[in-house]
């Protein structure tokens, strides 16, 4: 090695993978360039990477510059500039800008694939990556500025794959794997991905926006990509009509003979079934019931929390109606406080070609990019302005499931044209009755 | 044709999005597409879906960092090769997902998954990360990248999924446990929604770089950036005696963002004890039984004790055994906190309550406070 790194070092013990001993096999083989790759960035670059990080261990404090302005031509987003502020030390990573690479819905892949971007990478970037981001795209770790042309040309020409998002752009949008391997999808999450994320484009690569925007995908309440607290727009798949009961299914669990939660919970003692307890009694709204022979479920009153599903998959389905409930304005803390996504559409329909749902985005879209400011997300807008704004915006009606309760002050901003007989008053026909 | 740098638009090719997710899926997936009827986790880290016409895939997941090596990479594709006819998948969490379309073909990938290990003795692929256990962490880039992170993502991670190792291999919990982390307070990561998030955060204002400052920052854009406008012009006296225009901070109304630094090099504001993490619990993104809910503070800081953190693990190994101990079946973190009253979390953690706990921060701050004479003693 390059550098000693005392302090990584100890990062390789532990049964947990270690990223440092990964990036060492990386420098290793590098050096060693068993097949001759003639490479486009130093040869050290893993090296450099480890050494930059070792110092930073030492001195607690990050070696990395803000990377400025780095891209490829006619793209505003999906290349992160980065510099460090040690490039005579270690000059493999004097710049180390990242790529991001626009996963494939539901991150499966093919060998086939992975051996070219792979190429690709050990040839013209440092041969690190992440898979993947946070936001879901894959991450090309750590190249020279040359390099983003030749990257960028390569991986649309013999890969057939474009970049992803940064910037006050669309960001890659996300998904669950959805319908692909999980029977609580509600519609096919990695469809409406592909179609929006195409549709899409050219925002998601020139910004046009006052701030980043997010859609992501779930298939079900479950909210595995979490998209009810990061997106901008969480597509969350639900149903309409009733769970369906497979009474026998039911008896099997309580008889013991299918462990419950698809055995989720089988690395503890947790003692047997019980249906009353663990289902009928943990349901939020009370409206399920169990007689001992049959499971009765009042529809109506259920909020489709998932629950008594997520316990017991083989008796119960989500029901046959299914859609998409769309929630808004999701956000992380900075600056006004974190924002959950506010419901806004309790009920879409989620099929080809989704001609609605990219009405409604439209709609939105042009209504932040109007009225947003700079740096503002659409969350906060929606706070600033109001929800009444947003619908006048959107064109939708008011309805009670937009909100948890109805507002506690009487402080209405009604408008004239609501008001009978408007604002305009005569003051002289008031003082015919009220003296000053 | 490869690229020319003398004609950059010569056949250019833009727009054409992500590949298509069908030329990826197995064809076992491919086939039972939106026909799965139930899935089952055979033991920790095995899942099997069924089809509702009886097939069936099993499903092997394997931890690991999200930082990872293109050898590393390489060598996934040679198992995925071996056992899986060429396809595998990531989650969502960084998790691998290794898949085979008969149970026969289950122990000798299992077999091969675990006898890989790495020179330290760490597993490259171990298996687990089902049901209710704890998974993989989500993190962001920290010091391997990032340029305003408070704290090392990789390292941190490192720490405490070797310390947690025998959860994410068992499923001992009430109910699942997701841990995430983010380097700064941008969060760019969702750790506002986890279980236990672990947060970098800075706590010392921004210095200023006298000698440069005018030439390297546009400093209208710097005062901009500030989200608290903790940042106003000022002259300011050079190292060389001349006066140039520069900016002066505010202290008592920075909230140690770093957004000034991404504008303005010469606003650096990392520091080697005014560093640390922030511990956060209770927050969920499901919508089962209870609506989400955020994550809440309960250790204001602990130090950046490299490489390992031990402050840091071992906070969060206490929160897990009181929580795995104490909370119902079914019942996430938050939903245990708020059943027992986060007087009793403090009490039965043992984490100090401060005054660095109670929101002062604009107007979410109020409801949180107790509006209620309704609360537990504790001793
Ligand atoms: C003013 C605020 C913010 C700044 C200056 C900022 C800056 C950055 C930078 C510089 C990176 C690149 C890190 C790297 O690869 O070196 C990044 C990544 C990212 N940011 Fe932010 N960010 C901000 C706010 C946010 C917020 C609020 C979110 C989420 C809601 C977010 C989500 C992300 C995500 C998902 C990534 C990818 C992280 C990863 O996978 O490592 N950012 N951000
Ligand atoms: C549910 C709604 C409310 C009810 C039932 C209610 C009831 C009352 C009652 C019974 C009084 C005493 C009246 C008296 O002594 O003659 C009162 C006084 C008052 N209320 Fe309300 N009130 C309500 C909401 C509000 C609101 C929303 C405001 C203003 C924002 C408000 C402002 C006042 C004020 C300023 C007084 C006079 C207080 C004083 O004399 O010091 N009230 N209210
Ligand atoms: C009680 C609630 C939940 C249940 C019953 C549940 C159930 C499931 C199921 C059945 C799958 C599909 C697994 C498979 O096909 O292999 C899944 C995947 C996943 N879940 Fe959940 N989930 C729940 C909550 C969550 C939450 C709260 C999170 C995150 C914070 C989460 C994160 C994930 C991730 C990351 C995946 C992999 C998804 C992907 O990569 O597309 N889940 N979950
Ligand atoms: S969000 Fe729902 S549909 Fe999607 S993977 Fe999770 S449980 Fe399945
Ligand atoms: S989905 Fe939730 S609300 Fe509906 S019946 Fe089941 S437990 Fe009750
Ligand atoms: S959380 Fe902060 S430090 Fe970490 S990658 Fe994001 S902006 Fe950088
Ligand atoms: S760190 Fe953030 S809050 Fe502090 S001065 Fe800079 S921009 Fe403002």
């Amino acid at each position: 090695m390059k550098h000693k790194t005392p302090l990584l070092d100890q990062l390789e013990s532990g049964p947990w993978p270690s990223f440092v001993s990964d990036i060492k096999r990386e420098a290793e083989s590098r050096t060693k360039n068993a097949k001759g790759v003639d490479y486009q960035i130093p040869v050290d670059v893993c090296d450099d990477i480890l050494g930059v990080l070792e110092l930073t261990y030492v001195h607690k404090r990050t070696h990395w510059k803000h990377g400025g302005i780095v891209g490829v031509f006619g793209y505003g987003g999906g290349v992160i500039g980065r510099y460090c502020d040690q490039p005579e030390m270690f000059p493999g990573v004097a710049h180390f800008h990242t790529m991001r690479v626009n996963q494939p819905g539901g991150k499966y892949y093919s060998t086939e694939y992975l051996e070219k971007i792979c190429d690709l990478w050990e040839r013209r970037g440092s041969g690190i990556t992440n898979m993947h981001g946070s936001t879901g795209d894959i991450i090309l770790l750590g190249t020279h500025t040359p390099q983003l042309e030749e990257i960028f040309y390569e991986l649309t020409h013999d890969i057939g794959q474009d970049l992803g998002g940064s910037g006050s752009n669309l960001r890659t949008p996300s998904d669950c794997l959805g319908k692909s391997r999980c029977e609580y999808a509600c519609y096919d999450t990695q469809a409406l991905c592909f179609d929006l994320t195409n549709e899409y484009q050219d925002y998601l690569h020139r910004p046009a926006f006052p701030y980043k925007f997010k859609f992501k995908f779930d298939g079900c309440p479950n909210c595995c990509v979490a998209s009810i607290a990061r997106a901008d727009m969480s597509f969350i798949g639900t149903w309409k009509d009733d769970i369906r009961i497979d009474q026998k299914a039911v008896a099997a669990y309580v008889g013991g003979e299918i462990k419950p939660n698809a055995g989720a919970h089988s690395g503890r003692d947790w003692g047997a079934f019980d249906i009353q307890k663990e289902v009928i009694g943990l349901c939020p709204t009370g409206c399920m019931a169990w007689d001992g022979k049959k499971l009765t479920i009042d529809n109506p009153e259920c909020t489709r929390c998932m629950h008594c599903i997520n316990v017991m998959p083989r008796a119960l389905k989500i029901g046959k109606e299914t859609g998409i409930s769309i929630l808004v304005g999701a956000k992380a803390p900075i600056l006004d406080g974190a924002q959950m996504g506010s419901l806004l559409i309790p009920f879409i329909s989620a099929e080809p070609p989704y001609t609605e749902i990219k009405e409604l985005i439209e709609k939105i879209w042009d209504y932040w990019m109007e009225e947003g400011k700079n740096r503002e997300r659409l969350g906060e807008l929606i706070k600033r302005k109001g929800f009444q704004k947003l619908l006048e915006a959107t064109e939708l009606e008011p309805v009670a499931q937009m909100v948890k309760e109805p507002r506690t002050n009487p402080y209405i901003f009604w408008k004239e044209d609501e008001v009978e007989g408007g604002f305009t008053r005569d003051i002289q026909e008031y003082r015919k009755y009220h003296l000053r | 044709m490869p690229y020319d740098p003398s004609k950059p638009l010569q056949d250019r090719i833009t727009d054409i999005g992500p590949k298509n997710y069908e030329e990826f899926l197995p064809p076992v997936i491919k086939k039972n597409f939106g026909k799965w009827d139930y899935h089952e986790i055979l033991e920790p880290g095995v899942l099997v879906h069924v089809a509702e016409g009886g097939d069936k895939v099993f499903t092997v997941r394997v931890g690991g960092a999200r930082l990872m090596s293109i050898s590393h990479i390489r060598e996934i594709m040679e198992i995925a090769d071996k056992h899986c006819g060429g396809f595998l998948r990531f989650t969502t969490r960084n998790n691998i997902e290794f898949m085979v379309d008969d149970q026969s073909k289950v122990e000798p990938l299992k077999k091969d998954l675990l006898s890989r290990k790495q020179p330290g003795g760490g597993f490259k692929f171990p298996i687990g990360g089902t049901g209710a256990g704890i998974t993989n962490i989500v993190h962001t880039q920290g010091w391997l990248h990032c340029h305003t992170p408070a704290t090392d993502a990789s390292g941190v991670v490192k720490a405490v999924m070797d310390d947690l190792f025998d959860e994410f291999t068992s499923m001992r919990m009430p109910a699942h446990v997701r841990i995430s982390l983010a380097c700064c307070l941008n969060m760019c990561g969702a750790v506002h929604c986890s279980d236990i998030a672990i947060l970098g955060y800075h706590r010392k204002p921004p210095m200023i770089d006298a000698e440069v400052i005018d030439k390297v920052c546009e400093i209208p854009l710097a005062i901009a950036a500030c989200p608290t406008a903790a940042i106003k012009p000022a002259k300011i006296k050079k190292p060389d005696g001349t006066e140039a225009q520069a900016v002066a901070v505010n202290n008592d109304r920075c909230m140690f963002c770093g957004n000034c630094y991404t504008m303005c090099p010469a606003m650096p504001l990392a520091d080697a004890e005014g560093d640390g993490i922030v511990i956060m619990v209770g927050g969920k993104v499901s919508n089962r039984i209870s609506a989400p809910k955020f994550s809440k503070v309960v250790v204001a800081f602990l130090p950046n004790n490299v490489p390992r953190w031990p402050e840091t693990t071992d906070c969060i190994r206490k929160i897990v055994e009181v929580y795995a101990g104490d909370a119902r079946k079914y019942e996430r973190l938050g939903e245990w906190a708020e059943r027992i009253g986060w007087e009793k979390f403090f009490e039965k953690t043992g984490l100090e309550f401060t005054h660095h706990l109670i929101d002062d921060f604009r107007d979410p701050a109020y409801y949180t406070w107790r509006q209620t004479s309704q609360f537990k003693f504790t001793g």
